[in-house]
């Protein structure tokens, strides 16, 4: 299993052709307490790049990118009820969905961890 | 300076205030604006004391008549006022303070419209609403705007039993968004569920209906609720608040948002305005909820507070993808009606809805054996009824007018074909002096 | 403090309802019913005073504290204007679309005649409706009669532009009515970047939303460029007229270029501003839109009457029922007639004076992102606190202690930690140096001591309140029954 990595915080933990799809460490941090995670319905299709849920804190409404194209296959429920998971766990218990991954050439576009960790190291 | 725009410094104070700016008059303060932009004219009187300013106002004022006999509704409602809402609302605190942003030094304002969110819920049997909006018919635009995002649909079904004005106001909100509005024409005077029905399927979002109807009938909407909701829409009620002192709430007849004006709770008439619009959901709809919404929380110490939550909604923070773009709403307005609604007390309010529909039945015997006259539906009303007259109501009105009586209103302008056709309001204010007046009056004016 | 809810005492009465002079009707079907009366508060009168009066002391306003929440121009709101709106006997709003009605409302509509011609007059406008209901309603107002003006020329068009540090109000009103929204960036100067402005202009732009002065506090120089490339690309400009107190008898954006504008009477003509509400959202464009203003309209005839006149065929219809705020329009009226040319003019100047006052004083302690003469408010930035550990929201909750509401805080978005104060022109200098004081005392906490601002608000009747539980477990109605512990 390979996690690949946004320039927008997103993370992929890719098993075949589906992944689980959750946001940073750096970007939890930087949201502050989560209060809200506005998910997608299951079957939505998204496009690389395109707004695939929203991360609510108190005062700021996040989107949430998809790192590749690919088919809404199951939501994290439990956020429902208890959206500071994500705050908790980020990288494990606070995924956000799992997708069928239809375009896999996208890959070639994102981060490996190395290259991410070098990335947030800079940013202000 | 002259004092005359309420500025408190003194000429050695602005030389001083000048002086630590580092600039030698006020003029220089203006200096980034270029000279080809200032203004070509300011062409104001000049400025009065407060007593010459009062008497130019009082001479306007007395352009007005006071002494109309008002039969007329029609969505804004002469009702008794407390003495004591007056009093309470115009205290400072509550008047000259903004929007609560620091809940810290607001707990009364935030306090106060947590008690008029609940007292709202109670009225109209929903789970949550929000601090207030403009009035009752941009409340029910929103409504409509909130139908469309939770279902993801793109048509709504506007019944005839909505106040015109209400419904103008929809179609203005929706006319530049791809949206079909269908517009379907009551039936003596209620919800024709026929017209409904036909057009009701799997893309509409929601039914927006009004109980009581513009007519003044009531009715149960429980059936068209399931229907609605066979099909996976909403139905949204509007109502007068007035009446939910005795009438079955949007609540108990299952629909999913109910919207009104809460002039008739504690505002005068006013001219029109000010008011408030409320708009009360069930619980899963509440972050669709335009507008701001006051929730209860707990300070460090564990002492309970109250704060402006879910602003993630609103445009302040989510800009173009807000549930709407209202900021500002009608907070002084609604802790009118809060205000109002805990002095009549919950007894009394039922007491209040009762004394209207009296009244109002007495009125409808008076009328209705005026020679010529019927009513345009014998079933149940409220405090309001349309009759149906031998003439043009248009001219009646005018007649009765004449004699300093409003007696309604003509219904042709609003319907067409129904030109003879005028509602009358009757509230608790109405006397058996005024009602039989009227009696009276129309008779003359019908038949001298 | 309890909850009114929870003072009630079963059985209790308050007001009298008034007697009943006429038979009991027979009672409606069951079917119609509610089951019983809703759950309203069962208090005396005096218990209802009490409670009311406790709650209004648990707030600040501008008659008890120097309110410096900028854009929101919280000024005096002087006394004679309660009482004019006093004078008006509240007239039935549906008397003058009755046949001979309007002959009994000559005084209301009057006041609304008069108040549109000089709103004209001092914001360069041609025609004014004073309908709309608050300022993001006037908004939406004047969009919708660009979006129909267009629309009359052939394609109502697709965008909407607006400067990154817009109210967010602009952006959601474009959406609101049908437009996608392109956002142009401030410059390092201020302003919004010319440059990226002119790339970001096409002739799918319906409209340009700018606030004059904009939301920074600063006068744009170009903005009558702006105006000019937006017309040549067939757009118009959509002045949000939040900040005109910074400008009254100096600019009027009617002679630059503006199109339509919304006046705030709340902020600029000293309207009280309710606890958030109501405010009064007039709009005013040139003559190109007069044929696409809302539904009602107040004209004058020849022989001086005024009536009450259905849109024309353009008209984008009814924004709302009637004629607007009315009782606020009244006061505004009452404040323009007491102030007069002069009097509004020296408005803008001590606004602006107050305002340059403030900042300069303190701009040693605390960062000035645009470091120039401001307007009628200055935006600072606590970035050089944050630093420390203290935050925009600790200072402001320390000057709740000093006996001062807070700056806005966090807005405009661009500006990190940011600090908006508008001091308005009716505050003395007495009380401006009171509130320079607190801010330099806070400046000098947050190097020396900061714990001591994380720990205020220590003089409220709550201190800190969670937002995050209050978002997270929504409570926003008081339950009937005794509640579960959550």
């Amino acid at each position: 299993m390979d996690t690949y990595y946004t320039r927008e915080h997103e993370w992929i933990r890719i098993n075949g052709t589906s992944g689980f799809v959750g946001i940073t460490g750096y970007a939890a941090e930087q949201l502050g307490d989560i209060t809200f995670v506005e998910l997608p319905k299951v079957g939505r299709e998204v496009r690389q790049g395109e707004i695939l849920c929203t991360i609510e804190s108190v005062k700021a409404a996040s989107d949430i990118y998809a790192p590749l194209s690919g088919t809404v296959m199951e939501v994290n429920a439990a956020l429902d009820s208890a959206p500071e998971i994500v705050n908790r766990s980020p990288d494990e218990e606070g995924w956000l969905v799992r997708m069928e991954i239809t375009e896999p050439e996208g890959l070639k576009s994102l981060l490996t961890r190395g290259e991410y960790d070098d990335y947030v190291r800079v940013l202000p | 300076m002259s004092g005359s725009g309420y500025c408190p410094h003194t000429p050695e104070q602005i030389r001083e205030m000048l002086g630590v700016i580092g600039v030698a008059e006020i003029a220089e303060l203006f200096d980034c604006i270029p000279p080809e932009l200032r203004a070509r004219s300011f062409d104001l009187p000049p400025g009065m004391s407060e007593f010459e300013m009062l008497r130019r106002i009082g001479e306007l004022a007395a352009g007005d008549r006071h002494d109309i006999i008002p039969f007329i509704g029609g969505g804004w409602y002469d009702h008794v006022i407390p003495s004591v809402v007056d009093r309470l609302a115009a205290r400072a605190e509550f008047a000259t303070s903004y929007t609560p942003y620091q809940p810290e030094c607001s707990q009364g304002t935030l306090q106060a419209l947590y008690e008029y969110q609940t007292a709202i819920c109670r009225l109209t049997g929903m789970d949550a609403t929000n601090a207030s909006l403009y009035d009752g018919g941009t409340a029910l635009a929103e409504a409509a705007l909130m139908s469309l995002r939770i279902t993801g649909r793109r048509r709504i079904i506007l019944d005839g039993t909505v106040n015109p004005f209400s419904r103008s106001i929809v179609r203005t909100y929706l006319a530049n968004l791809d949206v079909e509005v269908l517009e379907t024409s009551p039936s003596n005077g209620m919800s024709d569920r026929t017209a409904i029905l036909t057009r009701l399927d799997d893309g509409v979002a929601a039914v927006i209906a009004q109980n009581p109807s513009f007519f003044g009938a009531v009715d149960d909407l429980s059936d068209l609720a399931d229907e609605i909701h066979r099909r996976g829409g909403l139905l949204v009620v509007s109502v007068y608040p007035i009446a939910l002192g005795i009438l079955k709430s949007p609540g108990e007849m299952g629909a999913d948002m109910a919207v009104g004006d809460g002039q008739s709770l504690g505002n005068p008439v006013s001219f029109g305005g000010p008011s408030f619009g409320f708009l009360a959901v069930r619980s899963e709809h509440i972050r669709n909820l335009p507008g701001r919404i006051v929730g209860e929380t707990v300070d460090r110490e564990g002492r309970r507070g109250f704060v402006l939550t879910l602003q993630a909604r609103e445009q302040h923070i989510r800009r173009h993808r807000a549930t709407s773009n209202i900021c500002s709403n009608q907070s002084l307005c609604a802790l009118r009606g809060l205000i109002f609604l805990s002095v009549v007390g919950k007894e009394g309010f039922a007491d209040l809805a009762r004394l209207n529909y009296d009244k109002a039945g007495y009125a409808r015997e008076v009328l209705a054996t005026v020679r010529g006259v019927s009513l345009l539906t014998d079933g149940p009303t409220f405090n309001e009824f349309t009759l149906t007259l031998p003439q043009d109501a248009e001219h009646v009105a005018e007649r009765l007018l004449v004699k300093g009586i409003a007696a309604g209103i003509p219904l042709g302008g609003h319907y067409p074909g129904m030109k003879r056709c005028l509602t009358v309001t009757v509230t608790e204010k109405r006397t058996r002096e005024e009602i039989d007046a009227l009696g009276r009056g129309l008779e003359e004016a019908l038949w001298t | 403090m309890d909850l009114i809810f929870e003072k009630s005492v079963a059985g209790r009465r308050g007001a009298h309802v008034p007697r009943s002079d006429v038979p009991r009707a027979a009672d409606l079907p069951d079917a119609l019913l509610r089951k019983e009366p809703p759950g309203l508060p069962e208090m005396s009168e005096l218990d209802v005073v009490r409670h009311f009066t406790n709650l209004s002391r648990r707030n600040l306003g501008v008659d008890t504290t120097f309110y410096p929440l900028g854009s929101c121009t919280m000024k005096y709101n002087p006394a004679a204007c309660e009482d004019a709106a006093r004078l008006f006997s509240h007239s039935h709003p549906m008397l003058p679309l009755l046949p001979s009605g309007g002959k009994l409302v000559q005084g209301s509509l009057g006041v609304i005649h008069a108040l549109s011609r000089l709103l004209a007059e001092i914001t360069g406008m041609d025609e004014f409706s004073c309908t709309p209901l608050a300022g993001a309603h006037g908004e939406m107002t004047g969009i919708m009669m660009i979006a129909a003006y267009h629309r009359a020329h052939g394609n109502r068009k697709r965008f909407v532009v607006v400067p990154d540090s817009s109210h967010g109000t602009n952006p959601a009103t474009a959406a609101m009515t049908g437009y996608e929204v392109i956002t142009v960036p401030t410059a390092s100067y201020g302003d919004m970047d010319l440059a990226a402005f002119k790339g970001a202009m096409n002739q799918e732009v319906a409209a340009v939303m700018m606030t004059c002065p904009n939301t920074l506090g600063l006068f744009n120089p170009h903005v009558a460029e702006i105006c000019a490339i937006a017309h040549d690309h067939g757009a118009l400009v959509y002045c949000d007229g939040a900040n005109l107190n910074a400008i009254l008898g100096k600019v009027r954006p009617g002679d630059i270029g503006f199109d339509a504008i919304h006046v705030n009477l709340h902020k600029t003509f000293g309207t009280p501003h309710g606890g958030g509400g109501p405010g009064s959202g007039p709009v005013g464009v040139k003559a190109d839109l007069v044929p696409f203003l809302p539904s009602p309209r107040v004209t004058q005839r020849d022989t001086g009457d005024f009536i009450v006149e259905e849109g024309g065929p353009e008209s984008i219809g009814r924004i709302a029922a009637f004629y607007g705020n009315f009782g606020v329009l009244v006061r505004a009226l009452a404040y323009i007639t007491m102030l007069g040319r002069e009097g509004l003019t020296e408005v803008s100047e001590m606004a602006v004076l107050n305002a340059n006052y403030v900042m300069r004083r303190i701009k040693e302690w605390y960062d000035i992102p645009f470091d120039k003469p401001c307007m009628h408010e200055c935006v600072l930035s606590a970035a050089r606190q944050a630093g420390k550990g203290v935050h925009a929201i600790d200072i402001a909750k320390f000057l709740i202690d000093r006996g001062f509401h807070p700056p806005t805080v966090y807005f405009p978005l661009i500006v990190k930690e940011a600090l908006m104060i508008e001091p308005t022109e009716t505050e003395s200098r007495e009380t401006l140096d009171a509130f320079i004081d607190a801010m330099i005392e806070a400046a000098e906490l947050a190097e020396t001591n900061p714990g001591e601002l994380l720990q205020a608000p220590r003089t409220t009747p709550v201190s800190r309140l969670d937002e995050t539980r209050a978002a997270r477990e929504i409570r926003v109605c008081y339950p009937s029954e005794v509640r579960s512990e959550g």
